[in-house]
């Protein structure tokens, strides 16, 4: 299998000498074309900080990212908008729509940056909503549609520049369950019709059994790992619960 | 204590954003004080009573002015730290949950305005007290005082009355901010910048509707000050202006959904690198600004056209004095007035001394004008009552009456003997004519006046004066006059050939002379003494005398004083449009923060960033400017219309320079908005 994402050895520390943080102390793992992986951890357990390294909005303090065979850690300035724009798509807990632009302005912008033209765009705009049943609500605006809207506004965005990896950051943490849980069928949809690759970080139990494969993170370090393989999402989600019992702490509160 | 140290620290800290509001601050009082010091800075130059008397006219003038632009600054204050309190809610909101009180909230805000007033104030003052040694050397110049010498000057009247006026209005912004405190609730306060603000989207249809009203308006009132210049007199001079400014208000209101629609039409250009983006943020700015926007583009406009007027005002004025004043002195003598009672108002003793001309008269008073001019003319105009305007116009005078309602058409036209006219021609150093025994011919250089002649002339309208029929030499007015003036004010003189006048109906005797003086110190001593046998005359019909002198004081004194109105509500305008646009893109800044932060998350390049912020902030400031613009090009061609005995040819280099002005305060702030945005939208590792 070809791997999308290398992660080799990486560490990231924060403050000075006398008071050293250790976010990631010592992480590695691969992600393959076409899986779906979430990243489990307590608040504080550096989940956010291995997201922000992989996406390239932080840098680590030693070690290797590897993305499509390229060390991204080496990149600088453009070369790194280059990368974001072109290999990666985004999806935050706070969705991050620009409220002055329409839906569909939303979603055309990730493509418009890479200067695709306009009749293509809209084709694509168009081919993306239909398929994360959000046609209808392409002429609004954020503030007119729901949370979950809101949120398939920002998959349609971060996948329709087909990136090679995208990143979801907490994506159902500010959604009902019903609107969470529509949100995660889009994502299985994605990750299995269109062979999107996906890395999501949550301290949720349910939203990471829609993963294929689960990591655990704690206090920096991976704690564990575990597969789907043939399981029922059901199954799935008992042996999270299993894992989160174990790993003890906060990460029970929020279930 | 607390409260105080609360307050430095958060001046301290906002001190980026507050920097253009501090800034405009230092810049207002600055000016103020420049322009309320400019009494203290004359008393020391070396001029005579006459322009000190001027001088005085500016100051309370000047003084006048400060009362109405410290409404302005007043307002811009008001406006501004409107704006800072709501960039800072959320703190606000802190505090409350943290249980201080709102009084005590407002304590910290009047702190923090005293600081501010404070520093603003020393630091403007300062920088006034420098501004105004350059302001000295520029009052000198322009009124050709010599500097003996170089001191510094320092106003305390100004001073004071500055931080009067400064202390007035920060206690007013005290006030405001109390109240808009007292007002907030908590919740708003924590969570204000969380709710998403709804994009008010104006229907395309009405607004390309609105924008076609608000063009027809405009173009209606820019309409009646140019063609329709005419019919337009004191009682109805606020419609255009009411209908421009409605106009403009209508205009802001639509443009911003019509250059959406049209931008939105061209999907090609609208989809392609950040433009969707900018043109929906400059979209919603507009919507929410559309007020502001009027106002600014007004005030905007007011600058341009009092700026570039006042210029040409002044610079015509200097043009003009050594072209229309080109000898000394011009005495004129009222003669042969009729015996009673033709003419009322005279006493027999002047009746009697009319008989006299201006020479034989001096005489009478032991007055030789040989011991006081190098060179003079004697001439004389003529009135008969037969011959008004109306006669000269002819068979035009229907039409015309039509179209100029407000000459005075049964007025006696003044006439002279073409040799007459020649003799004071020679002596100005202007054309000399000659006319054959049935022609005459007009000289005239007001503009309207030459409009209005030229009518009858270029119809060959045939004269009847004096028992004489003349037809027209020239199918035009020449330009030429007779008395020394600021202006062009010469209505028409006829000239005549020598034979056909009555020497009866002379009614006017001139002397135009040179002095026998060649340094500027002795002229003005010939000119008193001449003057001194001159005035006090009761029983003489010695009716008034010009003099070069005079006409140069008055002509610099006017000058000066139009320059400095000028300045001054100029800059004022053009800092307080300017500051007020800064501030409100500056204050948007944090909600562009998280903009763009999004968009570089999506992987937008810096560059791509940068161009679009600029194009963001570049068109915001444009639009108010370009319509400026526009309103201005008709606003001065109608100021021209009314200064137009003053001269017109000065115009360009006035607007040169007001574009200078322009450029550097208006480009000033809009370079200071950029990178203080750029500064803002930067990511911070």
């Amino acid at each position: 299998m070809e791997k999308v994402l290398e992660v080799k050895n990486i560490e990231k520390y924060y403050g000075n000498k006398s008071n050293l943080t250790k976010a990631i102390d010592n992480i590695s793992f691969n992600v393959e074309k076409g899986e779906f992986v979430g990243i489990m951890g307590a608040s504080g357990s550096g989940k956010s900080t291995l997201l922000n390294v992989i996406s390239t909005i932080d840098r680590v303090t030693a070690g290797h990212i590897i993305v499509n065979g390229e060390d991204i850690t080496k990149l600088k300035g453009n070369k790194l908008n280059k990368f974001r724009r072109e290999e990666l798509g985004f999806i935050f807990q706070d969705f991050n729509l620009l409220d002055t632009l329409t839906a569909y302005e939303n979603i055309a912008l990730a493509l418009t940056i890479q200067k695709v033209n306009a009749r293509e765009i809209d084709k694509r705009v168009n081919e993306i909503a239909e398929k994360l049943e959000i046609k209808d609500i392409l002429k609004k605006y954020p503030y007119q549609v729901s949370g979950g809207q809101k949120q398939r506004i920002a998959s349609a965005r971060a996948i329709i520049t087909n990136p090679k990896l995208v990143l979801a950051d907490e994506p159902t943490g500010a959604l009902d369950s019903k609107s969470a849980r529509q949100l995660l069928e889009n994502f299985e949809f994605l990750n299995q019709k269109m062979n999107a690759t996906i890395l999501m970080v949550t301290h949720d139990a349910f939203t990471a059994s829609y993963a294929s494969r689960v990591i655990f993170i704690k206090d920096g370090k991976m704690f564990h790992e575990i597969h789907r393989e043939n399981d029922s999402r059901k199954e799935f989600f008992d042996k999270i619960i299993d894992v989160v019992t174990l790993l003890g702490g906060d990460l029970n509160d929020a279930l | 204590m607390m409260l105080f140290k609360l307050s430095l620290k958060n001046i301290k800290k906002s001190f980026k954003d507050y920097a253009i509001y501090f800034f405009t601050l230092i810049l207002g009082v600055a000016i103020f004080y420049v322009f309320n010091a400019i009494d203290s800075q004359t008393v020391m130059m070396d001029v005579t009573a006459s322009t000190k008397e001027i001088i005085k006219l500016m100051t309370s003038m000047l003084s006048g002015v400060s009362v109405f632009v410290s409404f302005i600054l007043g307002f811009l204050i008001i406006y501004a730290s409107r704006f800072l309190i709501k960039r800072r809610n959320k703190e606000f909101g802190v505090y409350l949950t943290l249980g201080m009180s709102k009084r005590k909230i407002s304590m910290i805000l009047f702190c923090e305005t005293l600081l501010i007033g404070t520093i603003s104030l020393i630091v403007g003052l300062a920088l006034g007290f420098i501004l105004s040694q350059f302001m000295s050397m520029l009052v000198a110049n322009m009124f050709d005082a010599n500097m003996t010498q170089f001191t510094f000057i320092f106003s305390s009247t100004a001073c004071i009355k500055t931080i009067i006026y400064f202390t007035i209005m920060y206690l007013l912004v005290m006030i405001f901010n109390t109240i808009s405190i007292g007002k907030c609730k908590l919740i708003e306060l924590l969570h204000g910048n969380k709710k998403s603000e709804k994009v008010k989207l104006k229907n395309p249809f009405l607004c390309v509707i609105i924008f076609f009203i608000s063009v027809v308006i405009l173009g209606y009132a820019y309409y009646m000050v140019t063609i329709g210049f005419q019919s337009l007199d004191a009682d109805n001079i606020f419609k255009p202006i009411i209908l421009g400014v409605i106009s403009t208000f209508l205009l802001f209101f639509s443009l911003s959904g019509l250059i959406l629609k049209i931008v939105m039409s061209r999907k090609r250009l609208y989809y392609k690198g950040l433009n969707s983006f900018v043109i929906r943020q400059i979209s919603s700015k507009m919507n929410t600004t559309v007020f502001s926007m009027t106002i600014i583009c007004l005030m905007l406009f007011i600058t341009i056209c009092v700026l570039s007027s006042s210029l040409t005002l002044k610079n015509s004025l200097q043009a003009n004095v050594n072209k229309l004043a080109p000898a000394d002195i011009q005495l004129t003598k009222r003669v042969n007035i009729k015996e009673p009672p033709t003419e009322d108002g005279y006493t027999l003793e002047q009746i009697k001394n009319s008989k006299l001309g201006v020479i034989d008269s001096l005489k009478e008073r032991n007055v030789h004008i040989d011991t006081y001019f190098k060179e003079s003319v004697d001439v004389n105009i003529y009135h008969t009552e037969s011959f008004t305007l109306g006669d000269t116009l002819g068979n035009l005078l229907k039409s015309i009456q039509k179209q100029y309602k407000f000459l005075k058409y049964d007025s006696k036209e003044d006439i002279m003997k073409i040799s007459d006219y020649n003799l004071v021609a020679r002596l100005y150093g202007n054309k000399e004519y000659s006319l054959k025994e049935n022609e005459y011919m007009i000289v005239a250089d007001f503009q309207s006046m030459i409009t209005v002649r030229n009518m009858a002339l270029k119809n060959n309208e045939k004269i009847k004066i004096f028992g004489h029929t003349l037809t027209p030499k020239y199918q035009e007015c020449k330009e030429g006059f007779v008395e020394l003036s600021a202006q062009h004010i010469n209505g028409g003189i006829v000239l005549v050939p020598d034979e056909v006048v009555l020497e009866n109906d002379k009614v006017y005797n001139m002397v135009i002379a040179n002095y026998k003086a060649d340094t500027k110190k002795k002229r003005v001593e010939v000119e008193e003494e001449i003057l001194k046998q001159v005035e006090d005359s009761q029983n003489q019909t010695l009716l008034f005398n010009n003099t070069r002198i005079d006409i140069m004081e008055a002509s610099v004194g006017l000058g000066a004083l139009v320059t400095f109105i000028g300045l001054y509500l100029g800059i004022i305008f053009l800092i307080s449009s300017a500051a007020i646009l800064a501030l409100k893109e500056l204050s948007e800044s944090s909600d562009n923060r998280e903009r763009y932060r999004m968009l570089r998350k999506i992987g937008a390049d810096e560059k791509l960033l940068h161009s679009s912020l600029f194009r963001q902030i570049a068109i915001f400031f444009m639009f108010p400017l370009l319509l400026a613009m526009i309103h201005s090009v008709f606003g001065l061609i109608f100021s021209t219309k009314i200064l137009e005995v003053f001269g017109n040819d000065q115009l360009l280099p006035s607007i040169f320079m007001t574009a200078i002005f322009l450029v550097v305060i208006y480009g000033g702030y809009f370079l200071i908005t950029y990178f203080c945005s750029k500064n803002i939208i930067k990511e911070r590792s």
